[in-house]
């Protein structure tokens, strides 16, 4: 009897171990910073970035009649909710589901917006706009250009969740960012959070060019802050500086801005050294004039996005940099990003470029 | 109630008996007892016996005709009623567009333009089809529809225009030749790529649908090569569960490019397709205008009530694939000929027109040459205009010019000021 409770104990504690490992394993690489400051004045109200980006449209699907939202399972309010509630709001042909086919909702999205309706499209995970990539690239990026501006689909934005998610895998982790931004007419944006999300993803809707919206779905309901209830667009094309220092310019944009607050944060506490924060918000076109005032003032450029190295988009923020800022450059510009690899399961703390890994690469960049 | 109950059944199982003789269709059978499935994913009954089905398990769908081969109408009941004017108009659109692709094709050869494309064989699909669409319906096109363009007004110089690039091309000199659009026309601007436009004509379709009282709707061509693109299933699937007015329009010419059908699909071609996906469907002969336009006319008022058709239009691409290609490497010239002459839809047509008294032979030489003579002006005006602006390369990326784009502009100005003599500056227009 004893030693089948001693069995018993020692299998509770083995599991016990197990879920805490499990936790440890699933837990967070960063540590949230919400915006302090707000875009307008106004009433806010705590929000998630699912119930801002949701926020956002429906402040859409009321103000535009033909607007519509749609996708595989957004009727129901999408896996990631965010589209909760709104077929209710504003009924099934507004707000609906499709048949499951990428290339069929990207193109259905060009359909609409051709023929003068507002269109927003989900793509249930950025691993899965492949399919659409034709659709993307071939057609609505280049719809204005080809006809003479005589058709555009400038009223499509396409919405996919994004990024590391601690347990995702191959297939619901990527970030595939870089793909597009080598497609001239294409805008391609990542919000860093709540505020962020609700007006980049307004002004993307309202914005005449076709947009590809990645939200990093870690943030979905991580990331939780006081977002102002009134419509506001944050604008396209600009970056953002977060923190300002003189030692050296971090960039990145989506949930890596966090992990990069952090290492400036640790930069200052160790090293007493301040460091600029540039949150990139608009992969393309991209923000050069902000990125690389920052890298005259301070000599020395990190990038960093959990996408693999090798044409990355960090490649083509380091040679504009160094092409732009090669007097003012006192050391290398340096990227740590993901694994020239597929994005694995268990290995995901060793893939991440996390605070470790931006930290250490930092410190060389400023003992350089 | 039990004795009643069971009567209906039996009266029921042998109306279904009864219907299963009559229907062509053969079906294993269905077991006596077994009821309707509740499977949420098929309303259908159980079997128990086992019965795969294939290509052979239906009937060919079969193809709808007007007239015959010489321009007699069958069964007086189907003969549509088209005003003279507006027949006479089909056929002479059909002659303007033998005799541009005729010209255009040669110039091709003599490397005046770069590329071009021929309709022949095709011509009545467009004349039928164009004809029974309202003006403010809107076209997506794969690239060999030109006809429809002529039928709704676009001029010989402006196809012309573009094909050459010059600065009067809506398009400004940025796609290949062939690549038409008219915003004005509602004919959305072509793109290479191929059934791109399929699953996008379904969304511009949605979006008709929800305008309020809504007349218009979507027509999308497409040929039996395209069809095997996903973008086709996509959009089959999308239209039919999403209930667009949309008519799906296949041309089967029985070739992509050197692809025989029978190598592009092993099933009874696009058409059986269409009731698997829940498309209103019809095979139509697209040598036969008058039966193209009767299929295409009752595919409209089906469409504007929001039920997605498929229309499958069988002809012979009588021409070459473009001037890139040499046909006679994968087919014989034999077969072409049974096609240029027994079965051309321009020939049938013009003994329909004959056998009404509305054409004649003398008519016919007079508008081949005043057709012939307006390509030729055409050829003459847009060689003479200088092509756009290079300036124009840049612009329409964006609604707005991007500041990156703004310097890459400007760097290209630097260059030319230095090195002008370099490049054909003089050919383009200048500010």
């Amino acid at each position: 009897m004893a030693s089948l409770l001693t069995q018993k104990s020692l299998v509770i504690g083995k599991l016990t171990k197990y879920v805490n490992d499990c936790a440890k394993r699933l837990s967070s690489h960063f540590i949230y910073y919400p915006d302090n400051e707000k875009p307008i004045s106004g009433e806010t109200t705590k929000m998630n970035m699912m119930q801002a980006i949701n926020n956002a449209m429906d402040i859409t699907l009321r103000d535009d009649p033909t607007a519509v939202l749609f996708g595989e399972d957004v009727g129901f309010g999408g896996v990631f909710r965010c589209a909760l509630g709104l077929q209710d709001k504003y009924g099934k042909d507004r707000v609906f589901n499709t048949p499951l086919c990428e290339q069929g909702i990207a193109g259905f999205g060009i359909g609409l917006a051709t023929a003068g309706a507002t269109a927003i499209a989900e793509i249930q995970f950025a691993d899965y706009i492949f399919p659409a990539f034709d659709q993307l690239v071939n057609e609505a990026a280049k719809a204005r250009y080809r006809s003479g501006g005589q058709f555009d689909c400038g009223a499509l934005t396409v919405r996919a969740p994004c990024g590391a998610v601690g347990h995702g895998g191959l297939y619901h982790s990527q970030s595939p960012e870089a793909y597009f931004a080598h497609t001239p007419g294409l805008r391609v944006v990542v919000p860093r959070g709540p505020i962020a999300a609700k007006g980049l993803l307004l002004a993307c809707i309202r914005e005449r060019d076709p947009c590809i919206f990645l939200e990093p779905k870690i943030l979905y309901r991580s990331a939780t802050e006081e977002v102002p209830v009134d419509d506001y667009t944050l604008p396209l094309g600009k970056a953002q500086v977060l923190r300002e220092g003189t030692s050296a310019t971090l960039v990145s944009w989506g949930t890596q801005v966090h992990v990069l607050l952090e290492v400036a944060q640790l930069a200052e506490d160790q090293l007493g050294v301040t460091v600029d924060v540039i949150d990139l918000q608009s992969i393309l076109p991209w923000d050069e004039e902000t990125v690389c005032n920052s890298v005259k003032k301070t000599g020395r450029c990190l990038i960093s996005h959990e996408a693999p190295l090798t044409c990355g988009f960090g490649a083509e923020l380091a040679a504009t940099v160094q092409e732009e800022c090669f007097l003012h450059l006192e050391a290398p510009v340096c990227r740590v990003s993901g694994w020239d690899t597929p994005f694995p399961h268990v290995f995901e703390p060793f893939y991440l470029p996390d605070r470790w890994r931006c930290y250490e690469q930092l410190v060389k960049l400023l003992n350089y | 109630m039990a004795l009643r109950a069971g009567f209906t059944f039996v009266k029921l199982n042998s109306l279904r008996q009864a219907t299963r003789l009559l229907s062509t269709h053969t079906r294993p059978d269905v077991c006596q007892n077994g009821g309707i499935s509740e499977f949420p994913g098929a309303k259908a009954p159980y079997v128990n016996e086992i019965k795969f089905l294939n290509e052979n398990s239906y009937d060919p769908i079969p193809i709808y005709r007007v007239m015959d081969s010489n321009g007699r109408v069958i069964d007086s009941r189907e003969e549509p009623n088209i005003d003279k004017e507006i027949l006479i108009n089909m056929y002479k659109n059909m002659i303007q567009l033998n005799q541009m692709d005729k010209i255009l094709y040669e110039s091709q050869r003599q490397g005046r333009i770069s590329f071009y494309m021929t309709n022949y064989g095709e011509e009545g699909i467009h004349m039928g089809s164009a004809a029974a669409l309202s003006p403010r319906d809107l076209v997506f096109a794969q690239y060999r529809e030109v006809g429809v363009l002529l039928h709704r007004g676009i001029t010989v110089s402006e196809l012309v225009n573009q094909c050459y690039g010059n600065c009067e091309d809506p398009g400004k000199g940025r796609q290949m030749p062939v690549h038409y659009g008219s915003k004005q026309h509602n004919i959305v601007t072509i793109s290479s790529p191929l059934a791109t436009q399929l699953p996008q004509a379904v969304g511009a379709a949605y979006a008709l649908k929800r305008m309020p009282n809504n007349d218009r709707c979507v027509i999308c061509y497409f040929g039996e090569g395209a069809a095997s693109e996903g973008d086709a299933h996509a959009a089959f699937n999308f239209a039919a569960t999403l209930d667009c007015p949309i008519i799906l329009m296949c041309r089967n010419n029985g070739y992509a490019i050197s692809t025989p059908s029978c190598e592009q699909y092993k099933g009874d071609g696009i058409a059986a397709r269409g009731p698997a996906f829940g498309l209103h469907t019809i095979r139509v002969d697209g040598t036969d205008t008058l039966a193209v336009y009767r299929a295409v006319t009752s595919a409209r008022e089906l469409a504007l009530s929001n039920k997605p058709v498929l229309v499958e239009a069988m002809s012979y691409r009588v021409g070459h694939h473009s001037t890139s290609d040499d046909s006679s490497a994968y087919r014989s010239v034999d077969e072409i000929q049974k096609w240029a002459k027994d079965e051309s839809p321009v020939h049938k047509l013009r003994l329909y027109l004959e056998g009404k008294g509305y054409w004649d032979a003398e008519v016919e030489t007079q508008f081949v040459k005043e057709a012939r003579d307006t390509v030729v002006r055409a050829m003459q005006d847009a060689e003479k205009k200088k092509l756009p602006h290079w300036k124009e390369m840049l612009e329409d990326v964006y609604y707005d010019m991007p500041p990156k784009l703004q310097k890459q502009m400007k760097q290209m100005e630097k260059h030319l000021e230095k090195y002008s003599e370099h490049y054909p500056l003089n050919k383009y227009l200048n500010e």
